[in-house]
């Protein structure tokens, strides 16, 4: 049995090569569903899930309807302009109000509501980006005993998003990105 | 569960107080959520609970069996009415091709706006059916849950803060004229024209509670429903069936789709991309 009942990973500028790398490196889990947010544009069409589907190769990469079922071995990319959210069921729900850190979809609001769902299976990963976002989400996932991981700031872009969750819970698990692939292949 | 690191832990409600609250709400208030998403109603009620220090269930419904005006700040906290003009571009564009000119073949045109907040998303539509000239003969009943949402709407004042970027929306929904035509700035606010807003009568309905009130060629109800449960959603799409004439449309929100739901095989795509369905015969 998997250790883990979902993976998110959170990011935003600077994030998109890393998490190409991320999905390369589960390539053969067949078992976990993993889900994106990263932040975009809204109003702007955007075609981010052709681009990772491209980029990775192997499966292709959606953006889940509201009320759509979380399957296993799926990667999931929150849609633009809505926060993403975990129904008890493990389907997906969709949210339209107030965007966080000026961010919808918000990795805070994901990060808690899969920690409300899914407990301490949660495995969270955060990477680069020019916001705090996610920090808040992470530490309370490391509060109720999910693993989370957060991309080392010398090695991302923008390292404002990662400080900031250092900077909220100094123990942490700080890893460059080769060190997350490797973690990773070897789920 | 181990809080050792955070200072403030999250306040917790468990299964058992989220009924007794839903229960409350319902036989003390007269609010019916059974039917709404758990998640992201938790959500906001946990929102809630930080501002108002409430760490668990029973403070929680202490805090609500006590004092009305408490109530009615919940109410407000959990209710989501946020919305912009133009909102999805694309999705106007679509209406503007693939609807209007069937609409256009109607000597009086009914339109039902379903959850129409503080009334943006009724001004757009207001603006594109002016300039396919069938203005003059729409209707337009838009609706929402609450009456303080409504009574903004009804003023046809927005604030200047977002105009900016409902610009760059008019302009990508392909729309002809100069956006700046259909309102006057007044300071920090702007009043949409009465000629854009006077086919639209405001009109308090509950989608969970209240019937259908006419028949219409057009229904948009966008992002409403992600609020609500598939069995709830069901309900209300079993409500826009029945309110919808014969070949009507109905326009929901991006990733708002009837795949999930019984009526999925009653309609035609007109746009998937932008979730534009037509009734069928």
């Amino acid at each position: 049995m998997p250790k883990y009942d979902i993976i998110i990973i959170g990011g935003s500028a600077g994030s998109i090569p890393v998490c190409i790398s991320l999905l390369k490196a589960l390539n053969n889990n067949n078992d976990i569903p993993v889900v994106l947010i990263i932040h975009r544009m809204r109003n702007v069409v955007s075609q981010l899930d052709m681009l990772l589907t491209r980029e990775v190769g192997s499966v292709k990469i959606t953006e889940p309807e509201d009320k759509q079922s979380i399957t296993k071995g799926k990667i999931y990319l929150a849609p633009q302009n809505y926060h993403l959210l975990f129904e008890e069921d493990h389907s997906f729900s969709l949210d339209y109000s107030d965007p966080i850190h000026y961010s919808r979809p918000s990795i805070d609001v994901s990060f808690e509501s899969a920690g409300r769902t899914y407990g301490h299976r949660v495995l969270a990963i955060l990477l680069s980006g020019a916001n705090s976002d996610g920090a808040e989400g992470l530490s309370y996932l490391t509060d109720i005993g999910a693993s989370c991981i957060v991309q080392d700031p010398s090695s991302a872009q923008y390292p404002t998003m990662p400080s900031s969750a250092i900077a909220l819970d100094k123990k942490i698990r700080i890893m460059n990105e080769e060190e997350m692939t490797t973690f990773l292949q070897e789920l | 569960m181990n809080n050792v690191i955070g200072l403030n832990p999250k306040p917790e409600l468990s299964s058992q107080a989220f009924e007794q609250l839903l229960d409350l709400l319902h036989h003390v208030y007269g609010y019916d959520f059974s039917g709404y998403s758990k998640a992201s109603l938790l959500r906001r009620i946990y929102k809630f609970m930080e501002t108002h220090e409430a760490k668990d269930g029973k403070q929680l419904i202490q805090l609500l069996a006590g004092d009305t005006s408490v109530f009615q700040l919940f109410l407000e906290t959990i209710t989501v009415n946020v919305t912009e003009m133009f909102r999805d571009p694309g999705f106007y564009k679509s209406i503007r091709e693939n609807v209007l000119p069937i609409l256009a073949t109607y000597p009086q045109i009914n339109i039902w706006h379903a959850g129409c907040s503080t009334g943006e998303e009724v001004f757009s539509l207001c603006i594109l059916l002016h300039e396919a000239g069938l203005l003059h003969r729409t209707r337009i009943y838009a609706t929402d849950i609450n009456a303080s949402n409504l009574e903004k709407a009804r003023t046809g004042v927005l604030p200047m803060t977002h105009m900016r970027e409902y610009t760059l929306n008019y302009l990508q929904s392909g729309c002809t004229g100069d956006f700046s035509d259909y309102y006057t700035a007044l300071y920090d606010h702007v009043l949409v024209h009465k000629e854009i807003r006077d086919r639209v009568v405001f009109l308090q309905h509950n989608l969970v509670t209240d019937r259908s009130f006419n028949e219409f060629q057009l229904i948009l109800c966008r992002n409403v429903m992600i609020y609500f449960n598939k069995q709830l959603q069901n309900k209300v799409l079993k409500l826009f069936y029945e309110s919808l004439s014969s070949l009507g449309f109905i326009g929901l929100g991006m990733k708002e789709s009837l795949l999930f739901s019984e009526y999925r095989s009653k309609y035609t795509v007109i746009d998937g991309s932008v979730k534009i369905f037509r009734k069928k015969n």
